[in-house]
């Protein structure tokens, strides 16, 4: 069968590529997404004393090496059952808090967003950051930089290193912080909060303000209705530190909760040899093929599926976002996975208020960061909500705490069933016989996956739009028949 | 390997000066025979060992290595002898945590005097190599970095 | 965004990484436009659009400057490690991962199939077939191909000349946009650039060089595990209050943030200048300072480093004399790649 192959797909972190096949009328007979690589952290983790894990597994991604980061502390705290002091605990979530804020507006901005605020047919050499700027103003491109500027700093302040913190160890931190770090990190902490404000009300007037974009996110090629996942609190709002895993139906309905020890009673992984990654999906409803609906246990862990899954956002600017959002798409829960990209920036505005508030927490300067453990290493799962998706870390260990077994479950991981049915819906939407198959058809099927920002915030600015791709489609007997460049 | 040949292993020896390499030389001046599949390096002291010597020797093609040194107490510079042993016993630890059992690699002391000692030791350690087996360390392709040619760079 | 060709051309591409080296380069902040305004980013796979065939179609040398990050762990690693040497004047090895293999080189302890087994018989993986990922893979639509997994990581300079090293784990920012600046200076005649093969963004000595703390003649009695120590001493030498820190064979360039951090340096930054193996140089270091010269104390302070492979070797294992542990390659074959 003839095919297009998209290799390597870009503005993501890490590596993959998609393969299309044609069947003879010219339609999308099915895609592939394969994931090419597999490095092995849980393997070479055995072996290694626990202590380390939050360093050895800051390297399993450079991005989001704070989702890691906490995941491994917290793992490593259950594996003592030693319970850190309060003040380790906020500064922790503060520092992720923080590193949410850069997280969420580089993918806005640079990654997804370009393809909202310019459009998905925009010239190849508008559609990035630079063509945001230009549309927007120069002045947008500054306050990025600072965002992301900012956020990387309260991480070095709290986590000594701006990518790949080192602070975290079993029972809290090696460190806290002064009143005038404190100081700093509250002021950065305001601005960040008028910041993600602003990129909302961008948000609204560019793309909902545009109907053509409305419908877009609104269709049916983007939509799937599939399970949701995502962390909450004691009152069932979104933290993307601590709490219970809420998971909810296509209906909306809470199907449970599930604390980090009991993981393995609700995902399981699905395996396909054409692929090194493996798809979760949930165990009580089983593995029914990439399909939507309530019998399928194709689950999904991004921000719009956070929204999904809990009641509410616990800061109220962000709780005002939040109402509006799912009044505007129609009520609880919204399957409309381009909408993701706004209910990220409800979560950075949530981030943001959550910085504030831990900063100007009363504790949060306290020196007492750290409790010694007493108990015995044995086995601890910590969970924490990835930027994308729920990030499950277990070890076991030996008496010594030096690690005998490990588990992971990576936070794109969780999507990737959904991201593969999102690629093949699209294309079986642009491409169809008879339709000349432009790079901007291309396009809107790389934008089924950037909604879920496979791991990767990119440059704040400043890059070439040139978004250089040749095809060659071929008949049955391998003939040339058409060759598109762009 | 035919069956009826036997496995002759490789030694590096790195003896100090002032000790074993004298002791060495005494057996040698004494006609005591020791295997002649130990290649002895002379260093002015067994504190002079860096581990990188005993990792280059494994890594080129060396099935066991052994380090000898004055007695403790009895180092001509002292206490240096205590630092071989120490990073003796580190290396060997380190080696043991990557697969490669740690008796390829052996620490002996040996005063000057000590030549039929020293022979013994050597035919001992080259009797136990035998029983471990070669080593084998791939010799993998390129392992030196490469560096590039010199070329012009212009804007 | 010009588009005329008339600014030399840039590349970044990650081989078996992380990401954080891209993000190390973004957060060089404003100076990231003056990168913008010198160069034609051609080839940024994080970042923007183009693709393997469109390198393909680059002249060979066209390329003007190429930060490579990643390690090379399978086949699409090296085809690419192959084809960017060819397209670029200048190859920079960027990062751990590509001078010295970093902390996915700790695979090399194990075989290559091992890695693959643990992967997909985890505890939550459902697969009571044992499928492990083909290669080649019939599909009904077509064959559908993954690249090879290697049977160790090694370094870029394993597999092609390199003409400049920058380490670190990710190499800091402020590094990053110095040498983004000399090279511009470089391209304008301003500068000069260093030999061929040597490592840039970097000092030439040691962490401890740059850490702020105390230091006295050392006589290290035990070593602790960090999570067991009640009170750290803030101001004096980790590695004298027993922690093992591995500053003293780590090359400087850092600032020494993790001491700083009141964490033990673990060796991002690879080994100091003329440096043949990181592990051995850090052996003697720790080994030199322990204060015992009875065999059975020297054991028990030494119980104290319980993983002295990852202690020594964490991000150096695929740089090192050795490579790999024994179990990664078997019968005494050399492991093919």
């Amino acid at each position: 069968m003839p095919r297009i192959t998209i290799d390597p797909i870009t503005r993501l972190e890490g590596h993959g590529k998609i393969e299309i096949f044609l069947d003879e009328a010219g339609n999308v007979a099915n895609t592939y997404f394969q994931i090419p690589e597999l490095r092995g952290f849980e393997r070479f983790c055995v072996g290694r004393p626990v202590e380390e894990m939050p360093l050895l597994t800051n390297r399993i991604c450079g991005v989001c090496p704070e989702a890691h980061h906490m995941a491994a502390a917290k793992a490593a705290d259950a594996v003592y059952h030693v319970d850190p002091p309060p003040a380790a605990k906020k500064l922790r979530e503060l520092l992720y808090s923080a590193f949410y804020v850069t997280d969420h507006t580089t993918h806005f901005y640079a990654l997804g967003g370009p393809d909202f605020v310019m459009g998905p047919d925009a010239p190849v050499a508008e559609r990035n950051i630079l063509g945001v700027i230009h549309k927007v103003g120069l002045e947008i491109g500054g306050k990025v930089i600072q965002a992301r500027k900012y956020g990387h700093a309260v991480v070095e302040i709290i986590g000594g290193r701006k990518v790949h913190p080192c602070t975290s160890i079993p029972g809290g931190l090696t460190k806290g912080i002064t009143e005038e770090q404190r100081k700093e990190i509250e002021q950065m902490g305001r601005w960040a909060v008028e910041f993600a404000q602003f990129s909302l009300k961008l948000f609204n007037d560019i793309v909902l303000g545009n109907p053509a974009y409305v419908d877009l996110i609104l269709g049916d090629i983007y939509t799937h209705k599939t399970y949701y996942i995502g962390t909450v609190d004691a009152n069932n709002k979104v933290n993307f530190y601590d709490g219970l895993v809420s998971v909810v139906d296509p209906d909306g309905r809470r199907l449970g909760k599930y604390a980090p020890h009991e993981y393995t009673e609700w995902i399981a992984e699905h395996v396909e040899p054409w692929t090194y990654l493996k798809f979760p999906y949930l165990k009580k409803i089983g593995w029914k093929g990439f399909v939507d609906g309530k019998d399928s246990g194709v689950y999904c862990a991004t921000p719009l599926a956070r929204l999904n899954a809990a009641d509410g956002m616990a800061t109220p600017r962000a709780q005002e976002e939040y109402e509006r959002f799912f009044s505007t798409l129609g009520g609880k829960p919204v399957h409309q996975r381009l909408a993701t990209h706004w209910a990220r920036l409800i979560e950075l505005l949530y981030a943001a208020e959550r910085w504030v508030e831990l900063a100007t927490d009363p504790e949060i300067t306290s020196p007492h960061v750290h409790t010694v453990p007493t108990e015995k290493p044995t086995e601890g799962v910590g969970i924490v909500e990835a930027p994308r998706g729920t990030l499950t870390h277990h070890y076991w260990t030996d008496e010594r705490g030096i690690l005998t077994k490990v588990n992971l479950i990576v936070g794109t991981t969780n999507n990737y069933a959904p991201i593969s049915m999102s690629i093949k819906k699209a294309a079986q939407a642009f491409i169809k016989q008879g339709v000349i198959v432009t790079e901007g058809i291309l396009n809107r099927v790389e934008m089924a996956f950037r909604a879920y920002d496979p791991c990767f915030g990119c440059a704040t600015h400043s890059l070439p739009g040139q978004m250089p791709l040749r095809l060659t489609i071929r008949d049955a007997q391998g003939r040339e028949v058409a060759v598109v460049e762009r | 390997m035919a069956e009826n040949e036997q496995f002759e292993p490789v030694i590096i020896g790195f003896t100090c000066n002032w000790c074993s390499y004298r002791a060495a030389d005494l057996a040698g001046t004494a006609r005591v025979k020791y295997a002649p599949n130990i290649r002895l390096i002379r260093l002015m002291c067994s504190g002079r060992l860096d581990p990188t010597f005993v990792l280059k020797a494994l890594a080129g093609g060396a099935d066991g290595v052994l380090i000898t040194g004055c007695h403790p107490g009895e180092c001509h510079y002292l206490e240096q002898n205590y630092k071989a042993l120490r990073r003796y016993l580190l290396l060997r630890r380190t080696l043991s945590g990557m697969g490669i059992e740690p008796q390829r690699v052996k620490l002996v002391w040996a005063s000057a005097a000590e030549g039929v000692k020293l022979a013994q030791e050597i035919n001992a350690f080259v009797k136990e190599i035998r029983a471990l087996g070669p080593l084998n360390w791939p010799r993998w392709d390129g392992t030196e970095a490469i560096r590039a040619e010199p070329a012009e760079v212009t804007a | 965004m010009s588009t005329n060709g008339a600014k030399p051309k840039f590349a970044m591409y990650w081989a078996a990484a992380c990401g954080g080296c891209e993000i190390a380069v973004l957060n060089i902040g404003e100076k990231i436009l003056d990168l913008d305004a010198n160069f034609d980013v051609v080839f940024w796979p994080v970042a923007m659009d183009a693709k393997y065939q469109d390198v393909e179609a680059m002249e060979d040398g066209s390329i003007t400057l190429c930060l490579f990050n990643g390690g090379i762990r399978n086949q699409e690693n090296e085809k690419m490690a192959r084809l960017l040497r060819r397209k670029s004047k200048i190859l920079v090895a960027f990062g751990s991962c590509a001078t010295e293999g970093c902390i996915p080189g700790l695979a090399n302890l194990s075989p290559a199939q091992e890695v693959l087994d643990t992967a997909f018989s985890t505890v939550t993986t459902d697969n009571p077939q044992g499928l492990r990922p083909q290669y080649d893979y019939a599909m009904p639509e077509g064959v559908i191909h993954i690249p090879a997994f290697g049977a160790v990581v090694r370094t870029l300079d394993q597999v092609v000349p390199v003409d400049y090293y920058m380490p670190g784990c990710p190499p800091e920012s402020h590094q990053i946009a110095a040498v983004i600046e000399l090279v511009i200076k470089a391209l304008h005649g301003e500068a000069e650039l260093p030999p061929r093969g040597a490592t840039i963004g970097a000092g030439v000595s040691t962490v401890c060089d740059e850490c702020p703390r105390r230091r006295n003649v050392k006589t290290i009695q035990q070593f602790v595990r960090i999570q067991d120590l009640a009170n750290t001493d803030p101001t004096l030498c980790l590695l004298e209050q027993g922690i093992p820190c591995n500053g003293p064979a780590t090359r400087n360039g850092c600032g020494a943030l993790c001491p700083k951090a009141g964490a033990q340096c673990i060796g991002c930054y690879g080994p100091a200048e003329g440096v043949v193996d990181y592990g051995a140089r850090l052996i003697s270091a720790f080994a030199s300072v322990i204060d015992a010269k009875e065999p059975e104390e020297i054991e028990r302070i030494l119980d104290g480093i319980p993983d002295p492979a990852g202690q020594f070797y964490r991000f150096n294992l695929a740089a090192s004399l050795l490579r790999a542990g024994k179990a990664a390659w078997s019968n005494g074959r050399p492991a093919v790649n």
